[in-house]
């Protein structure tokens, strides 16, 4: 099950590559962009004539979407191609379908197989044990690891778009409690593998937040989880960062209230620019809170800074995103070394 | 023209006694309950506030420190108008226990609490927040009128969970009804019952196998809990459901608003239009949308285009006089074409904004909207509440 994959036994922390990295889980606070920047991973590490699979596990089809493709079956699918030739697939994972697939093939079901669907069983058993879900997607994406469906070809990176923050932990780690719970049998034997998988270093868990509070502090949370239970933990993805206009000296002088008054008159008067008091007040108004936007934004980035990862910063696309804006944000993390694994 | 949401009419009118804030996540939800809420209370209203999962800090600023699922007092608000704010923050679990224990004799809710199904269940089935939340509500509105005469609260502020999708807290606690009515559930809970035999009997293949199936994965003594936890839920959930449903049917009466939260943003609309659509369906009133975090830009007469020609025309003023020194700029030309280029950029999202929410009332013609600007910081405090509670009106 485990596959024959060189391992690196901590994940290094030079400039945000991951030598030995294949798989890139990617988490964060609800709606801070982990689909985007999932699937911007996946673009960015299938740059270069490689392959990358982009997986989905919370049934919300949010990978078609973004790429503008009809919903995803339950299968691999290519669903962009890269720079120099490289090629996304997809998969979006149908947890029913996957508990069927795995039941199958280690209980060889025949009868029971009818009455699972039939009498909503795989319903129920999902839905009563929450745990179940997450052994199967877990198990999934493990299997992706070792090859794809069409070819069997290893893919070079898989990248999981994951649960959010207050969920993750207990995703990544529900094998550990089987084990736990299934003292022998294929059960046992497979979340041990999957287990030894995710510990390995060939696992990442890049967590994606923003420049505010609620974000940053379900980050150093969920960083802190994560290393209590042992896995590795990847970059820190600051996603829609907004480059301050205002010059540094400008920025200073706003945060300490003494903007200049008669200067900035003066430069407007030069500009043939009204100089009332009003747009003279009002501009200063607006620099002072984007200077006090900014001082928050670095007290944020140092509480990320603190926790001793990688950061990598993508942009804020005022467009909103489409298939281009995606490809700015893949080709932001490879300037940033995210792409470059392995080469 | 699509008229102005004024939350002073309705935190000023007394049969309102519930308002549910609800949206997608991150927009506000939880912001804009506390604002109405205290600023409810600071009009003269009994108020509770229910909160979900506030930022830290404001949860701090509310007093919500000692985590006991009840509402307490919150401090530093101005009594004056002989109003008063009680806020509390939910806890599913807690709430989901105190379901069980009210449903059920002393030993039967110690062995539902102790059973590991009903253990998952209770902390992460998707949908328990929402189902805890409808029903902390229904609880809160029993106690606010348990003496009529002089109601402890007569305005409870509903925050929702913080879910993708503001329709998760209509539709969730139908989710988890129809799981409890499931075919499965009920066979495996059929024998208990007098009648039960010969469903089963109908379905015994079907039974059997998939009995042999279960015990091969989860090993006898799981299979034992299950039916345990199943057979202990259906005979409490008559009482449970009837509860929700009670809940349910007071979202939909007249003392009952709903204030739609979204940010102006796509995304966020689009889903604020999902949910005002289906309030209307289920005949739920609306009060209107809050537009949050709305960029601003004030001085008057210069727009994005404007700012933008004149830094540039100053940049070539700047380079013509210039000897190269940057101390030699005359008359503060560096720091205004500085602020002439953040105002365009300013002003170009605060015009995208506008723009949007336009769209948005365009296609609504008839929802209330009202606009709330994004602060530079965030929102943390009762005096950063009151400035949002300010806009509202
Ligand atoms: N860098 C960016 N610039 C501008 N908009 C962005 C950026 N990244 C993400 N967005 C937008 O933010 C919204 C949320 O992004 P996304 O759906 O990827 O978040 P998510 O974390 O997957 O959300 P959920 O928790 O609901 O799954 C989307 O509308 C997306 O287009
Ligand atoms: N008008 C606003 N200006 C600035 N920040 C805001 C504003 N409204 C909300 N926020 C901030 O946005 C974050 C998310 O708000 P919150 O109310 O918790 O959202 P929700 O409950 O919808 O998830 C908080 O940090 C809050 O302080
Ligand atoms: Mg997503
Ligand atoms: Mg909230």
């Amino acid at each position: 099950m485990v596959p024959d994959e060189v391992r690196v036994e901590d994940v290094p922390s030079d400039p945000g590559h991951w030598p030995g990295a294949r798989l890139h889980v990617v988490t964060g606070k609800g709606g801070t962009g982990k689909t985007t920047l999932a699937a911007a991973a996946a673009v960015a590490l299938a740059s270069g004539g490689r392959r990358s699979l982009l997986i989905e596990v919370e049934g919300r089809q949010g990978i078609a979407q973004l790429f503008g493709c009809p919903p995803l079956p339950y299968a691999e699918r290519r669903v962009a191609v890269a720079r120099g030739g490289g090629e996304v697939y997809a998969l979006a994972v149908d947890v029913e379908d996957a508990l069927l697939e795995y039941l199958q093939t280690v209980y060889h079901l025949g009868r029971a197989r009818w009455a699972l669907g039939r009498l909503g069983l795989l319903d129920f058993a999902t839905t009563i044990a929450p745990g179940l879900r997450d052994v199967i997607l877990t198990g999934r994406i493990c299997q992706a690891l070792q090859g794809s469906q069409s070819d069997g070809a290893r893919y070079d990176a898989v990248v999981v778009d994951a649960p959010p923050t207050g969920r993750v932990a207990r995703f990544l780690n529900v094998n550990q409690q089987v084990a736990g719970l299934a003292r022998v049998g294929p059960v046992r034997d497979q979340a041990e593998s999957i287990m030894e998988v995710l510990r390995s270093g060939q696992t990442t868990v890049h967590v994606v937040t923003l420049l505010e509070e609620m974000p940053t502090q379900e980050t150093v949370d969920v960083v802190a989880e994560l290393r209590g239970i042992g896995l590795p933990v990847g970059g820190v993805l600051i996603n829609m960062v907004r480059k301050p206009v205002l010059s540094a000296g400008d920025l200073i002088q706003a945060q300490s209230r003494q903007l200049p008054r008669a200067e900035i008159a003066t430069g407007l008067a030069a500009a043939g620019l009204p100089t009332s008091a009003a747009v003279v007040d009002a501009l200063i108004g607006e620099a002072v809170d984007a200077a006090d936007r900014v001082a928050l934004e670095a007290a944020e980035r140092a509480a990320l800074a603190s926790l001793g990862r990688p950061t990598y910063e993508l942009p804020w696309l005022a467009e909103g995103i489409d298939l281009g804006g995606l490809y700015e944000l893949a080709a932001a993390l490879t300037d940033q070394g995210l792409g470059m694994s392995g080469s | 023209m699509t008229p102005a949401l004024n939350v002073d009419a309705l935190i000023g009118d007394p049969q309102i006694r519930i308002i549910v804030c609800c949206g997608a996540g991150g927009v506000g939800k939880t912001t804009t309950a506390a604002a109405l809420g205290l600023r409810a209370a600071e009009s003269g209203r009994h108020v509770v506030v229910l909160t979900i999962d506030p930022a830290r800090r404001l949860a701090q600023s509310l007093g919500l420190t000692t985590l006991d699922n009840t509402p307490r007092p919150v401090s530093g608000i101005d009594e004056s108008g002989g109003g008063s704010l009680d806020a509390m923050m939910l806890d599913m679990k807690r709430t989901f226990d105190e379901v069980v224990e009210a449903h059920s004799t002393a030993e039967k809710a110690e062995q539902i609490l102790a059973n590991p199904f009903y253990q998952a269940v209770s902390s992460s089935f998707a949908g328990t927040q929402e189902y805890m939340a409808m029903e902390k509500l229904g609880q809160l509105r029993l106690e606010a009128d348990r003496d009529p005469d002089n109601p402890r609260w007569d305005l409870i502020v509903v925050d929702t969970p913080p879910s993708r999708s503001a329709l998760d807290f209509l539709d969730a606690p139908k989710r988890l009804g129809s799981f409890l009515d499931g075919r499965f559930i009920r066979i495996l809970t059929a024998p208990a019952k007098v009648g039960g035999r010969a469903y089963i009997k109908v379905f015994s293949v079907g039974v059997n196998a998939v009995t042999k199936t279960l015990t091969k994965v989860l090993g006898g003594q799981m299979l034992n809990d299950v039916q345990t936890f199943v057979a202990a839920l259906d005979t409490m959930f008559g009482g449970f459901r009837k509860r929700a449903d009670h809940t349910y049917a007071l979202l939909s009466d007249s003392s009952t608003t709903f204030i739609v939260v979204a940010a102006p943003e796509r995304d966020a609309l689009r889903e604020a239009a999902y949910f005002v659509d289906r309030l209307d369906e289920e005949e739920m009133p609306l009060a209107g949308l809050v537009v949050n975090r709305m960029y601003r830009v004030s001085a008057p007469g210069l727009s994005a285009a404007r700012a933008l020609g004149a830094a540039e025309e100053l940049g070539d003023l700047d380079n013509c006089g210039g000897s190269g020194d940057t101390d030699s700029d005359f008359g503060g030309t560096a720091i205004t074409i500085g602020l002439l280029r953040m105002h365009a950029v300013q002003a170009e999202i605060a015009a995208r904004h506008e723009s949007l929410a336009k769209r948005f009332a365009a296609g609504h013609p008839d929802i209330p909207l009202v606009e709330v600007p994004a602060a530079s910081g965030d929102i943390h405090d009762l005096d950063g509440l009151r400035a949002v509670g300010a806009a509202l009106a």
